[in-house]
């Protein structure tokens, strides 16, 4: 069953024409209905394109936060081989929010570290919603650790609401554990690419999106707060959430034009949602192409580069 | 004018007369005694009943820091201002003006170097009273001239922290702060030079989630906030009542995220002490009555 969003209706009651004329279609050979299909079909696809071609900030938040888009684990499940899971933070525990392991990219060695925010009731549970707590965050370091010491690509997936605000959070210190792992990925002497599937969400998100290359899907957000938790503060009403998401400039054409992420990656027509196949090959191809660019580097130069890259972050307006 | 009024209005001037004036006392925010503001400033903005560190202004941090007048100010250097041309009811450029006007103070950081018992320092003060110390474009710059000039003058850099976190008007640019800040961090790590994190009431967010968490040595004053996300945030999420003294300085003490908790009579004395030993500078033992 497709998931239509609010603004997506009038594409939905089309489908749902398109779906019951299929239906008719097949018991009967009238020439009409067939030509009728048709129609609807391109009818509905140029809406959907025209929808998604001037999509508001607030229609990305939703798109972003599609529960049919591809997650982490969609995009590990497709395109790492021999993928192996590691687990824990060697410190406390292990958290479910982060998946992170071994694997094979296009037949070469990498570390993947993913967020997984779930797609059902269940999976959600199970990865808190994409929220992770520190021994998540601590976690990730070790695994970028790993890919320094063996020498092997970091590819990081970003979806994430934003870090776990918890008691048990703040207990075993989720800031130190955030502000650890932009420490570590500065460190990291390896290529790190990032990419915001869905939701880039604060703290929570750049803690593993201090990268070489940080790619965004064409309808992903990253956003310094939330826009509900934005209009709830800012507006002292939380209904003003859209209004928050087009000041934040929290869209990946938004970011690009500030030059704070390196490539928009496009999505396949209607979202990501829609094909999502056609969305991990997308993502893959970048990922590709950056390592590729990367990986021709010496190490020291790709530090002292990434470095550099933050440093120059908003400077250029003023120079 | 009806009875009603009539009847109350008594009562409310009545209640009014017990207000303070502004300028000369000052109610402890903490335990409520009054207190005269001269006294409450020669005791470091300390409560004299309850032992409650008051906010400081950042004139207040230097000079009970600093040697007397061995400080300098330092030039932040420009950054981009409302990239975002963000407004909420209010426009960002107009509350930039207003919270300038107010605290007298150019952004939420400001800088100087100098001696502290003799050993130079460069000191980085966040200003709450500047947009409650919260991290932009402009605070980024400033810490990593805090950072630059602790590496050319080959001095230990101390930062007093205090804010609500990242600034929202300032959008993903501010997000930035948190690896530009932590870069320049690093830079300090790798050439040896100290880095001391002093926390101070409150400290959250991405301020706390980057370079506030990363110092050699964690100093925290008394009963200090500090945490990533804010108490109201945690409690609207788990729907728990929040355990006593939750992330307070003694708090973070208990739970291996500071070295120190210091009271601000110590702080001075613990900075010095500090600073020698890291410095490695022989010190004559003599014993100070």
């Amino acid at each position: 069953m497709r998931q239509f969003l609010d603004f997506e209706k009038s594409v939905a009651e089309l489908e749902t024409k398109i779906f019951e004329l299929q239906h008719v279609e097949q018991s009967s050979d009238d020439m009409n209905i067939s030509e009728e299909l048709k129609q609807l079909v391109e009818k509905a696809d140029k809406q959907l394109i025209a929808l998604y071609a001037k999509l508001t900030p607030w229609q990305k938040v939703q798109v972003a936060r599609h529960a049919q888009r591809p997650h982490a684990l969609d995009y590990v499940n497709a395109f790492i081989e021999d993928f192996t899971a590691l687990a824990g933070d060697r410190l406390f525990g292990e958290d479910h929010a982060i998946i992170g392991g071994i694997g094979r990219f296009n037949g070469q060695t990498v570390v993947v570290i993913g967020i997984e925010r779930g797609s059902d009731l269940d999976t959600r549970l199970e990865h808190n919603f994409g929220m992770a707590r520190p021994e998540g965050y601590r976690k990730a370091q070790r695994l970028m650790q790993l890919a320094s010491q063996f020498n092997v690509p970091v590819i990081t997936l970003v979806d994430t609401p934003g870090a776990w605000p918890g008691i048990d959070a703040e207990e075993r210190g989720q800031a130190e554990a955030i502000a650890k792992s932009i420490q570590t990925c500065l460190r990291t002497t390896v290529p790190i690419v990032t990419v915001i599937i869905g939701e880039g969400g604060s703290g929570g998100a750049i803690a593993l999106a201090t990268a070489d290359k940080i790619l965004m899907l064409e309808h992903s957000i990253y956003s310094v707060i939330s826009p509900e938790a934005c209009s709830s503060i800012l507006w002292r009403d939380a209904s003003q959430a859209a209004q928050a998401a087009g000041a934040l400039c929290l869209t990946a054409q938004d970011l690009l034009k500030f030059k704070l992420i390196d490539q928009i990656i496009e999505e396949p027509m209607g979202g990501a949602q829609r094909d999502p196949e056609a969305a991990v090959a997308s993502v893959k191809k970048a990922i590709q192409e950056s390592l590729d660019e990367l990986q021709a580097i010496p190490a020291q130069i790709l530090q002292a580069k990434r470095r550099d890259k933050f440093l120059a972050m908003g400077r250029q307006e003023v120079e | 004018m009806s009875w009603l009024t009539e009847f109350v209005r008594p009562k409310i001037q009545g209640f009014l007369k017990k207000e303070v004036p502004d300028n000369v006392w000052k109610n402890c925010d903490s335990c409520g005694q009054m207190l005269l503001i001269k006294d409450l400033e020669k005791n470091l903005n300390i409560c004299p009943h309850c032992n409650h560190h008051m906010r400081a202004s950042v004139t207040q941090r230097f000079d009970w820091t600093f040697d007397p007048n061995s400080y300098t100010r330092l030039d932040l250097p420009k950054a981009p201002v409302d990239p975002l041309q963000f407004k909420d009811k209010k426009k960002y450029a107009d509350r930039l003006k207003e919270n300038k006007t107010k605290s007298q103070l150019d952004e939420s950081i400001v800088v100087a170097h100098g001696t502290i018992e003799g050993q130079k320092a460069v000191v980085a003060v966040m200003a709450f009273e500047f947009m409650a110390g919260t991290m932009g474009a402009a605070f980024g710059e400033g810490f990593i001239a805090a950072a630059r000039l602790a590496l050319a003058q080959q001095t230990p850099l101390i930062v007093y922290t205090a804010s609500g976190g990242a600034r929202m008007q300032e959008g993903m640019l501010s997000l930035m702060q948190m690896p530009r800040t932590v870069i320049a961090v690093e830079m300090l790590k790798e050439a040896g030079i100290p880095y001391i994190v002093v926390f101070t009431d409150p400290t959250t967010g991405g301020v706390t989630a980057s370079f506030a968490m990363l110092g050699d040595i964690h100093i925290a004053e008394p009963n200090a906030l500090i945490g990533f996300a804010g108490p109201r945030v945690i409690e609207n999420t788990v729907h728990e009542k929040l355990p006593e003294g939750f992330q307070r300085s003694e708090y973070l003490l208990e739970h291996g995220m500071v070295d120190i908790v210091a009271s601000r009579k110590e702080l001075r004395p613990t900075l010095a002490k500090i600073l020698r030993l890291l410095s490695n500078t022989a010190q004559p033992s003599e014993k100070v009555a």
